[in-house]
């Protein structure tokens, strides 16, 4: 338990400090959606690398979220903070129903349906234009205030949005570590063998589905008042693809792994800007050869290579 | 007036359905001999057309020739797909299965773009594009060409699968992969074929709608998960089952869009996918059976 | 080999000098154009025509002997990026103004960036509510969707027609072009009777069309970008469809009559004049600049310029007025754009003033006929 805390306090000031380095150049700003990813990463790593089971739709509930906070703050003028909470309330509820029949399904049924739910969320997005303002998107969304100060810069947005998800960071370690984490790696190994030893797989599985996009809906909150504008185009299904190559390039199951594949996935396409049209290439291989060749993500990939290569007679701690 | 119009519904829809059913199709045969849905099928859709075009333009082929050389093409990136992503997988769970055949599709879309730019194009109809009058409806040359081809391959499986010894084979590895393995037949190869047959299949779909549709190095994503539901509703059948859901897919989105709202269209489709998932995930007509649950 | 050396290090040598001493710092100006992804038949024009301005204004000698240099990163059409993109303009490049972006979703979500850190952008979308209200720091060079509208309404009202059927793609484009049709509609005494919509990759439209044969519209305004209409062009002739069918100016450039094919006759459309520059009467203030671009972009990447890169043409073309005017400061060039009168660009004569920040008049429109796969002017 002192090594999780440990590493918690490392990552917390790095997360502190890491503005100093930037000097608010435009690199605070592109963390400030690093933060908003990390989030959302670890809501489906909840789900994925926890409980084993996949969803193609996440993007979905981002957009719920985004959307729900958009329109009672922009057009109905209701209080931000009451908003959010309210949303994610909501969203977790409704992810609650529609899990029992999607949660049936398993593997690539499973896939499939969660990304039928998206899309169909999308369209809903996009077609109900006297709501949604339809794809020409919803502008005028304020921005939030504590106490008379208002997050209008990055720097300001940065130190909120890392603040919630240092929470969530927190949060999710001790869920993972706590009866109900280990209940869903049993679930993840063999839902069956679960069920004897007198695991709820069905519940537990809906209601971290149901947590899942309670999360995911909080930081499309977030998004929504740091952007002040939104669009159906950034809740499609190419997000929650992205999505999902953050937990996977990470890791499965592991929090901080989702940590650095947000990070990693965020600044990458700064890096390959210079290569602007490749990008998307990239991005496939960079999927595949994960899948290939680092099936457990980084955080165990790198240590694994580092014990083969690097130290081969050593029993370095692969696990992250 | 009205009776016209559901005929022309109907008539659109049925031509639409047919593209649904030999992606559908596709899906279904792979699936059945290796449990992979394949999210790259939409893929073979879209190196079809822009394959057959490319032959056509900067090789100057004419269209007859063109049409097997993009097949050909499409078939080997088939197998190569299957060779050097699927096969050497070390962990072929489910999820990572998913994941390797999204990031395929994704690398095939990209570099379709960065070969052949990002302009839809449009590839010239078979056989002249009059309009031809059925009842009160119309439909195009191009119709007939595309559920002919369809009816013929759907033929031509139907032979294979229950005529040839690879076909039964592959029945075989269908129904119980490690009994077919153990009564001497090579499950592998099995899986290659597959994946050979459903590629070239969807590249033909590829080829036969983009007269109609044009086409671009993004057409294959939403073809794909049309077809992917034309095989829910017919319970991943490779058969008849299949294209007959992909037929009610195809006529309902046209019924949908024409009396119901054209911008809920899409919406349609799939959630007659969740509909089906939920309730009777065995297909429209399958048997309780299943173990797709 | 050293007398061959020698010379080249003094020519070297002295180009760095003469490039340090006569152009002192260059001028930096930024632009976010969607080259990649779904609006990149927006963005693609957009960058090359820019880059093709900023390099011809190089060539020449610069502003005042300054040279130009254009920062261009690719928003891949994703508002998210966009911000990303334009907040490093600012902050890192420390650009005097910003070009772009391409799409009216994208522009509505830079506009907070600019108007917090006092940076004149020019948006190269259509959306009318990029600039009413006016903003600040913020313009445009794309024709509002509000005055196309105007001109196909004039077109019908002259031809006794006064009921239609519209036909709306269900992405930003069609959802502001399907607003203004709605709402200029009881001004021009016309009745939509059919009000129907259609999905950007969809690949079939009898359904819809079929329903507007059954209907009493006579005519058919379609709102759509590539390749839908022309999807929709073919599908009409498949049904025999008699009454005109018109589409907008987002579909006004060759690509539309090669797709759509034998399709295509017949097919009016409001456009920016530079489709058909050579047409036009020696009198057009316009047509000094439409030629010029049009001669220069095929010189440069052998296709054929659209009005979509010429958004970015008038933009840089605007600036460099602006810049010589005021300096490169971003409040002066922002005052001095405000100030520009009588620019005659490739979208149309700009006026811009405190009340307008898109600055042009319904003549920034022609409508023409696609006839023998060529366009025609309709008079």
């Amino acid at each position: 338990m002192k090594k999780e805390l440990l590493k918690f306090l490392v990552f917390l000031v790095i997360v502190m400090a890491a503005p100093l380095a930037f000097k608010g150049g435009y690199l605070l700003n592109v963390l400030v959606f690093v933060g908003i990813n990390t989030m959302l990463a670890i809501a489906l790593n909840l789900l994925l690398g926890y409980a084993g089971q996949i969803s193609l739709g996440h993007a979905g509930f981002f957009g719920l979220g985004a959307y729900l906070s958009g329109i009672m703050t922009a057009t109905y003028g209701w209080n931000p903070w009451l908003v959010m909470p309210l949303a994610a309330l909501i969203v977790g509820i409704l992810a609650f129903m529609i899990g029992f029949p999607v949660l049936k399904l398993k593997g690539h049924y499973l896939a499939m349906a969660t990304l039928g739910l998206g899309i169909i969320i999308y369209i809903v997005f996009n077609e109900t234009v006297d709501l949604t303002g339809g794809p020409s998107g919803l502008s005028g969304i304020p921005n939030l205030t504590i106490a008379g100060t208002t997050f209008d810069t990055d720097l300001k947005n940065y130190y909120l949005i890392w603040s919630f998800t240092s929470v969530i960071v927190f949060l999710a370690v001790n869920l993972a570590r706590s009866r109900v984490g280990r209940a869903l790696r049993a679930i993840h190994d063999s839902e069956v063998a679960a069920q004897v030893l007198g695991v709820n797989a069905r519940i537990i599985k809906i209601q971290i589905f149901a947590l899942s996009a309670a999360i995911s809906s909080l930081a499309g909150s977030l998004y929504a008042h740091t952007m002040t504008f939104i669009s159906p185009a950034s809740f499609g299904f190419n997000f929650s693809v992205e999505l999902l190559t953050m937990v996977v390039i990470g890791g499965l199951g592991s929090i901080y792994g989702s940590f650095f594949g947000a990070v990693l996935l965020t600044l990458l396409p700064e890096f390959l800007r210079e290569a602007q049209d490749y990008d998307i290439v990239i991005y496939g291989a960079l999927l595949m050869a994960m899948v290939m060749f680092m099936p457990g993500g980084l955080v165990r990939g790198i240590p694994a290579l580092f014990n083969r290569f690097i130290k081969p007679a050593g029993k370095g701690n692969g696990h992250a | 007036m009205q009776f016209d119009q559901i005929l022309q519904y109907t008539l659109s829809g049925l031509s639409t359905g047919a593209i649904y059913a030999l992606i559908g199709i596709g899906f279904s045969i792979i699936y059945n001999s290796t449990g992979i849905i394949n999210f790259a099928q939409g893929e073979f859709v879209m190196l079809g057309g822009m394959l057959t075009l490319f032959f056509m333009g900067p090789l100057k082929l004419p269209l007859w020739a063109a049409i097997p050389c993009a097949v050909l093409i499409s078939t080997l990136t088939g197998i190569v797909f299957e060779r050097f992503a699927i096969r050497p997988l070390r962990q072929p769970t489910p999820i990572n299965l998913v994941i390797i055949t999204i990031g395929g599709s994704i690398l095939m879309r990209g570099l379709a773009m960065l070969l052949w730019g990002k302009d839809t194009q449009s590839l010239p109809p078979f056989s002249g594009d009059e309009p031809i009058a059925i009842g009160g409806a119309t439909i195009l040359p191009q119709h007939i060409w595309i559920l002919g081809i369809t009816l013929v391959i759907i033929a031509i499986n139907k032979l294979y699968f229950y005529h040839t010894i690879s076909g039964k084979a592959m029945r075989a590895c269908a129904y119980n992969r490690r009994a077919a393995g153990l009564v001497g037949i090579d499950v592998r190869r099995m899986v290659m074929f597959s994946f050979m047959i459903s590629s070239a299949m969807g590249a033909v779909a590829g080829i036969i709608v983009a007269p109609l549709t044009m086409t671009a190095y993004d057409v294959g994503v939403m073809l794909g998960l049309k077809g992917f539901c034309a095989a829910i509703i017919g319970g991943m059948s490779s058969g008849a089952a299949t294209v007959v859901g992909g037929l009610i897919l195809g006529v309902l989105e046209s019924l949908g869009a024409g009396l119901v709202s054209s911008g809920y269209k899409d919406a349609i489709a799939f959630i007659i996918l969740l509909l089906i998932l939920f309730i009777r995930p065995q297909g429209l007509f399958g048997k309780a059976d299943s173990e797709r649950v | 080999m050293r007398f061959r050396v020698i010379p080249f290090i003094g020519l070297a040598v002295s180009l760095l000098l003469c490039s340090t001493v006569f152009a002192a710092t260059p001028i930096k100006i930024g632009a976010l154009f969607a080259v990649t992804g779904p609006a990149a038949f927006l963005g693609e024009p957009e960058r090359n025509t820019a880059q093709m301005v900023v390099d011809e204004i190089n060539r020449t000698g610069g502003i005042k002997g300054r040279k130009l240099e254009l920062i261009v990163y690719d928003t891949g059409g994703d508002a998210t990026k966009a911000v990303q993109l334009a907040t490093k303009l600012v902050k890192n490049d420390k650009v005097s103004a910003i070009i772009g972006p391409s799409t009216t979703g994208e522009s509505m979500a830079v506009i907070p960036v600019a108007e917090k850190d006092h940076v004149p952008l020019i948006s190269c979308a259509a959306g009318i509510k990029i600039t009413d209200p006016v903003k600040h720091w913020v313009f445009k060079t794309a024709q509002n969707d509000s005055l196309a509208v105007a001109r196909i309404y004039e077109q019908l009202q002259r031809q006794k027609i006064n009921k239609i059927a519209i036909l709306t793609v269900s992405d930003g484009f069609g959802a502001s072009g399907r607003e203004q049709l709605k709402s200029q509609a009881a001004r021009h005494g016309i009745t939509i009777v059919l009000d129907d919509t259609y999905g950007p990759k969809d690949t079939d439209m009898t359904a819809q069309l079929t329903k507007i044969r059954g209907s009493q519209a006579q005519a058919i305004i379609c709102w759509g970008t590539n390749p839908g209409p022309a999807v929709i062009a073919k599908n009409a002739r498949q049904l025999g469809l008699k009454i005109p069918l018109y589409m907008s100016h987002g579909v006004s450039s060759k690509k539309f009559i090669e797709l759509a094919g034998e399709a295509a006759e017949g097919i009016r459309l409001p456009s920016g004049k530079v489709i058909v520059a050579d047409m036009l009467p020696a009198s057009d203030p316009q047509k000094k600049s439409l030629l010029a671009y049009v001669k220069d972009y095929q010189k440069h990447y052998k296709a054929e310029g659209d009005h979509f890169g010429g958004h970015a043409w008038d933009a840089v073309m605007l600036l460099k007025g602006a810049i010589e005017r005021g300096g490169d400061a971003p409040a002066a060039i922002r005052d001095q754009l405000e100030k520009t009168r009588q620019f005659h660009g490739i979208g149309g004569t700009f006026n811009f003033s405190a009340q307008d920040h898109a600055g042009l008049g319904k003549d920034a429109f022609v409508l023409v006929e696609v006839k023998n796969r060529d366009w025609m002017i309709v008079k």
